[in-house]
């Protein structure tokens, strides 16, 4: 099996770093959809999380079940979820790890002192154990240009 | 058979299908089958003590288990039972990548270790935390000092002074032999001294609105302790915006201050003061003074406050405002409120980002070093030119407007003291017509009894650029400065 790779295109990309870098010094979470590795609609969802959202995020259940309708109603999938890491750097927390889903990519956008900085993805080991990185790329290519919902 | 939804992620191991039919009387007989069904889907559903994990939301049509009767909710034919993540996550938490105590640091702090509340988890929190001391001076200094034995890892200092022999009163973290080196030099020398362990980052600069939200990045607790308002607002406001807490105090005189601000849920100083007070109305500790050893106190309670919120324990002082008197030695507390309206921390904050502070204070750059700039030569006199009067036996009537301690320390012959404060009541002593220059340390009390004559009609009152400390430089270097 080749390594799975995920790619955004430059709009996304874009959005999520805006995003990461409206909601610093919290943390910011969406949800990614697209298709065949590509995402193309970062859709921002309100972080409800109760622990303080400078460290963490949570989506609602009645969120995500919408983040599903959207996916079906554009003809997309839910490929994963964002988030930012507010002056820390862009790799999983012991807490990610935790709360991972398999399969999904989960991209995490550094935003230091109010800056995007690294943008890296992961996925969840079948074995829950750890997360692999996975390469992002940014693509241009006509070909990915999908109508959005 | 119950039609079980499948969320995406699940897919992967129900054979890629979104609905799966499963045989239950209940929603725990439902999973229990559907997981021995599919194997794969057991352990992302349950914890290894096999309770369904916190962030499976389980639904029979639209209301969740947790509000039915759990695992022990009925089914029907008919009902569909969906699985919901709730997706979640969040930044590294420091104890994931907690330093290790070395066996010497384990000795340094066995006080510390062998205490609950600190432990050698919150030593290695300790270790790992930065503090940034915006000052190096009365408060920075007892703070810096007890943070560094405390074990902090990091201590940043941002300072742009030199030691002076009069900060030596009660700026511990500098000694005789370090009158005229730069604080930040020894600063990190005394803090080494204390404890080689900790890392001293230094930032020669004054904290401004281009750098500030730059050094505090890397830190997790500020430490303020200015002593003018512009950077009072500043620490503030960039506390707010980067989402780290203010661990606050200030002095004059005998009364000192402290509180925490700006914390997730806590209020911050525009909270207590939206608006600066009008320039010049506060003195600051050069002007008024200050006993030396209340910021041994207040510089304490900052550094109190810091450790106890790395460490996590404790009440800390958040929504509360410490007043200290150590004339009466009595400490007060006022209560705040996080302000909804808060033009920086409220719901619909006003400031988005830093601002020029000196000219929201109402200080233009500088103005506190010297009155003179605006002043034609109808206004002010230099030390030179006012003994050049003296000695041509001009009349000239030379007003001290310092208070009277101050007097006894330095003073022009021939003077006559009329503290700032008392001159409202006592200008009428003075002869209108006579010819006055007035007097105080360095020029701005001065300039501000020149304003108040002027506007009860004296006519001939002219400001001595830098004060006293004018005279000593050109006339009289005999005299002690202060």
């Amino acid at each position: 099996m080749s390594l799975p790779t995920i790619s955004l295109t430059p709009a996304v990309d874009a959005a999520i770093r805006a995003h990461g870098r409206e909601t610093f010094p919290h943390e910011c979470c969406g949800a990614m959809l697209g298709r065949d590795g590509v995402v193309h609609d970062a859709h921002p969802l309100p972080n409800t999380t109760e622990e303080g959202p400078r460290r963490r995020f949570l989506v609602r259940p009645g969120d995500y079940r919408g983040a599903e309708q959207r996916a079906r109603g554009a003809g997309l999938d839910l490929l994963g979820f964002y988030h930012s890491h507010p002056d820390r750097p862009a790799r999983p927390s012991q807490y990610d790890l935790d709360h991972a889903w398999p399969s999904f990519s989960y991209v995490i956008v550094s935003v230091m002192a109010g800056e995007d900085q690294r943008l890296t993805s992961w996925r969840l080991k079948e074995e829950r154990s750890a997360f692999d990185e996975e390469p992002v790329v940014i693509t241009n290519s006509p070909t990915h240009q999908l109508a959005k919902s | 058979m119950i039609k079980i939804l499948i969320p995406t992620p699940l897919r992967p191991f129900t054979d890629k299908l979104d609905t799966v039919e499963v045989s239950g009387a209940t929603v725990g007989e439902l999973l229990q089958n559907l997981t021995t069904q599919y194997g794969g889907l057991k352990q992302h559903l349950y914890a290894a003590d096999g309770t369904l994990r916190s962030f499976v939301n389980i639904y029979v049509n639209d209301d969740d288990i947790r509000y039915l009767q759990k695992n022990a909710t009925p089914v029907k034919a008919g009902d569909t039972v969906s699985i919901i993540p709730s997706v979640a996550g969040g930044s590294p938490a420091a104890t994931e990548t907690l330093p290790e105590l070395s066996g010497d640091e384990i000795k340094r702090y066995s006080r510390h270790l062998i205490m609950p509340e600190v432990g050698v988890e919150g030593q290695r929190r300790l270790k790992a935390a930065k503090v940034l001391c915006i000052g190096a001076g009365g408060l920075g200094s007892p703070a810096a000092m007890y943070l560094a034995a405390a074990g902090v890892g990091t201590i940043g200092i941002v300072d742009f002074d030199v030691v002076d022999f009069s900060n030596l009163q009660r700026q511990l973290l500098h000694g005789t032999p370090d009158v005229g080196r730069r604080k930040l030099d020894s600063a990190k020398d005394r803090l080494n001294a204390l404890n080689p362990n900790v890392h001293v980052e230094t930032y020669d600069a004054a904290l401004s609105s281009e750098n500030a939200l730059k050094f505090f990045a890397p830190y997790d607790v500020i430490l303020d302790g200015t002593d003018n308002f512009p950077t009072r607002y500043l620490v503030n406001d960039a506390c707010v915006l980067s989402g780290k807490p203010n661990a606050y105090g200030s002095i004059f005189r005998f009364e000192g201050q402290a509180s925490v601000f700006a914390t997730t849920d806590g209020p911050c100083y525009r909270c207590l003061y939206p608006e600066p007070p009008p320039p010049g109305l506060v003195p600051n500790c050069a002007e008024g003074g200050v006993f030396g050893v209340l910021p041994g106190i207040i510089g304490v309670i900052q550094a109190t406050e810091t450790i106890k919120l790395i460490l996590g324990i404790g009440e800390p002082l958040i929504g509360r405002f410490m007043i200290y008197d150590a004339l009466r030695m009595r400490f007060r507390e006022l209560k705040l409120r996080k302000d909804a309206d808060c033009p920086v921390c409220g719901t619909h904050p006003t400031v988005t980002k830093l601002i020029d502070y000196e000219q929201f204070c109402g200080v233009a750059p500088h103005q506190l070093e010297a009155a003179k700039p605006m002043m034609t030569n109808l206004d002010a006199v230099t030390a030179r030119e006012l003994k050049a009067e003296l000695d041509r036996g001009d009349m000239v009537v030379v007003l001290d407007v310092r208070e009277p301690q101050e007097y006894q320390i330095n003073k022009i012959p021939g003077s006559i003291l009329i503290p700032l404060g008392d001159l409202p009541r006592r200008y009428v002593e003075l002869d209108p017509n006579a010819t006055i220059v007035s007097q105080c340390k360095s020029g701005v009390r001065s300039a501000r009894a020149q304003e108040f004559l002027r506007s009860k009609g004296f006519t001939s009152i002219r400001n001595l650029t830098g004060g006293i400390l004018g005279w000593i430089d050109q006339v009289d270097p005999s005299q002690p400065k202060y």
